[in-house]
């Protein structure tokens, strides 16, 4: 069976792609189809995790979502694939639903598994509290699937990389601007988290959630009532009207654990969770806690952090 | 100008979340229903603001039942104008973007705004397939939006950062955390509400693209293992050996 993986390049090839061929591969013969600036070396990379072919077409940059959804029909009719697999992210929420229309192809969006036995998959519903099967009715399929749900497996390929003429049109959305944060680890991508709540008093003590951050190598997120008084950014909110992450770890400082934050990281492999208060919600959905004062507490995980980095 | 705002219903946040007939249906027993947050706070509170500030008219539609007509009562009375409901179970996105649609085909709309996903679905997907379906252009995860003219001028969420777009309507936009803030409906909304226009229309013909065929819950955790707040180095050591995330 063919199956068509769309990467988005624009800021280089990186773990969600990685996954995403990945996924690809056990489905099926990958083509790659992507779009803009990227190096012919970071594509054929993507051999390594089982695509056979990429298809690139360098001329389509800043392209808006008609475009995309041009591209990748194209490339899917050549290639002759039912199945079109994303990573859920910013793109595919804006390229996906068109697709999906388009080429009257069920989409599955959030996906978290590779299909079951009775062909169904499961994604994420209600905000992480519960899973649902899908079945796609249509004879193509479309697969969304969710950050961190499946290990990259480096399968030692090759792929070969071709000049793709995606016959796009016109750009509809002009982009004027794109600001990316340097350096940091986009959250819903990130394996480790350290987030906090109001217990943490105020942004000016953010000093020490980020000293955590940095040792580990982890990305930053907070509750909702944070980002709502300006303490924290918006994209940082997590939880129920905030983003669903699944990391592989998951540190709360100062955070209750109210039902609508936990929502959105209850799909975290390891919870660990420091408050003042035993009673506090969030211990019913730790593994570890930690009863303690976050403003003590999270300096001597850094140090312990640092300790154990020096010496593995 | 002529805005739509789709409105779906969503369970309270507060709702248990279980399920019933062998797994198959989410069980609304005890289940209050509100309207969808995303649709709520940012895509119909903008549209009362752009509607307050250059004029025009607020359309809110949704796909559902008949008992779903209190949830679009509460949207009218926080100012919406107008509603329609569409009479049918809003089977998947795909179906419930091909009513709003065909609505929206027949009745000239400047602007159309939904929330970026529903709570219980999380899917993201209605409103880039009713501007497919329309042919317009789509600007998802819209953290801001002005009106210049027949201009759109927009910020929305883009991997990890934010872009600053521009499209000329007629367009789409899903909308996210930072475009507006909650408005919480007054007495005055409350009764005007009672009196605006709510129009039923059937459904049209769409064929079925996906369907839900069951659910499960989270295994439960098994209980917190508390760790002394001055031994740090056993916390980081049961991460590295036992939980290996580290
Ligand atoms: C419709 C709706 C949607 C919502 N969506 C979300 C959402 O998406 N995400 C979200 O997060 N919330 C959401 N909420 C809000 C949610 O109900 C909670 O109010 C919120 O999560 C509480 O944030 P918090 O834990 O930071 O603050 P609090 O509830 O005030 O908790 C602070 C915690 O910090 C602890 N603490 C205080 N001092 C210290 C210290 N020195 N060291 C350690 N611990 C300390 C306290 O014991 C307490 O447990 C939503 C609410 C509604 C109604």
């Amino acid at each position: 069976m063919s199956v068509l993986v769309y990467i988005n390049s624009a800021h280089g090839i990186g773990k969600n792609a990685f996954e995403t061929v990945t996924y690809g591969k056990k489905l099926g013969d990958v083509t790659v189809v992507t779009n803009g600036n990227v190096d012919d070396a970071s594509l054929a990379k993507l051999g390594e995790y089982g695509a056979s072919k990429v298809l690139v077409d360098k001329t389509l940059v800043d392209a808006d979502d008609q475009q995309l959804t041009r591209l990748i029909a194209n490339a899917a009719d050549q290639v002759g694939a039912n199945t079109i697999v994303f990573s859920h992210d910013h793109v595919a929420k804006n390229v996906a639903p068109r697709l999906s229309v388009r080429l009257k192809a069920g989409l599955v969006s959030g996906a978290i598994a590779l299909p079951d036995a009775d062909g169904t998959i499961k994604v994420n519903v209600f905000s992480g509290k519960a899973f649902g099967s899908v079945k796609v009715n249509s004879a193509k399929k479309i697969i969304s699937l969710l950050p961190n749900s499946i290990q990259p497996e480096n399968i030692g390929g090759s792929a070969t990389v071709e000049a793709f003429a995606g016959n796009a049109g016109d750009a509809k959305v002009k982009v004027l601007s794109t600001k990316q944060p340097e350096g940091e680890i986009p959250l819903p991508e990130a394996e480790l988290v350290v987030s906090a709540g109001r217990g943490l008093k105020g942004p000016e003590n953010w000093g020490i959630v980020e000293d955590l951050a940095k040792a580990l190598g982890a990305a930053t997120a907070c509750s909702r009532p944070v980002s709502d008084i300006g303490w924290r950014p918006h994209h940082e909110h997590v939880g129920q009207t905030g983003i669903a992450i699944r990391p592989n770890l998951y540190i709360a400082a100062g955070i209750s654990g109210a039902i609508q934050h936990l929502a959105g990281v209850n799909g975290s492999k390891v919870i660990v969770v420091i408050n003042t208060d035993p009673e506090a919600p969030f211990f019913k959905a730790a593994d570890y806690g930690v009863v303690g004062d976050a403003f003590e507490v999270l300096p001597k995980l850094t140090e312990a952090i640092k300790k154990f980095k020096a010496s593995n | 100008m002529k805005i739509l705002v789709g409105i779906s219903k969503s369970p309270d946040t507060t709702s248990k979340i279980a399920f019933t007939d062998g797994n198959s249906k989410f069980d609304e027993n005890g289940v209050q229903y509100i309207v969808n947050p995303y649709d709520e706070w940012y895509a119909l509170v903008r549209a009362l603001e752009l509607k307050e500030t250059i004029g025009g008219t607020v359309t809110i539609i949704t796909v559902g039942a008949a008992a779903d007509e209190a949830v679009i009562r509460k949207a009218l009375a926080i100012g919406a104008d107008e509603a329609v409901r569409v009479d049918a179970d809003p089977k998947d996105a795909y179906y419930t973007a091909a009513q709003i649609a065909d609505y929206a085909k027949s009745n000239g709309f400047d602007l159309i705004l939904t929330g970026k996903e529903t709570i219980q679905y999380n899917g993201s997907q209605v409103g880039g397939m009713i501007a497919e379906a329309l042919d317009m252009p789509f600007v998802s995860l819209a953290t801001k939006l002005d009106v210049d003219g027949t201009t759109l001028k927009l910020e929305k969420e883009y991997l990890g950062g934010i872009q600053s777009v521009e499209v000329t309507l007629p367009a789409v936009v899903s909308c996210a955390k930072g475009m507006a803030e909650q408005r919480i409906p007054n007495m005055r909304g409350i009764m005007a509400a009672r009196t605006k226009p709510l129009t039923v229309i059937p459904a049209v013909q769409v064929e079925d693209l996906t369907s839900f065929t069951g659910y499960t819950t989270p295994p439960a955790k098994s209980s917190v293992k508390l760790i002394d707040p001055n031994n740090m180095d056993e916390l980081v050591a049961l991460l590295h050996n036992e939980a290996k995330v580290i």
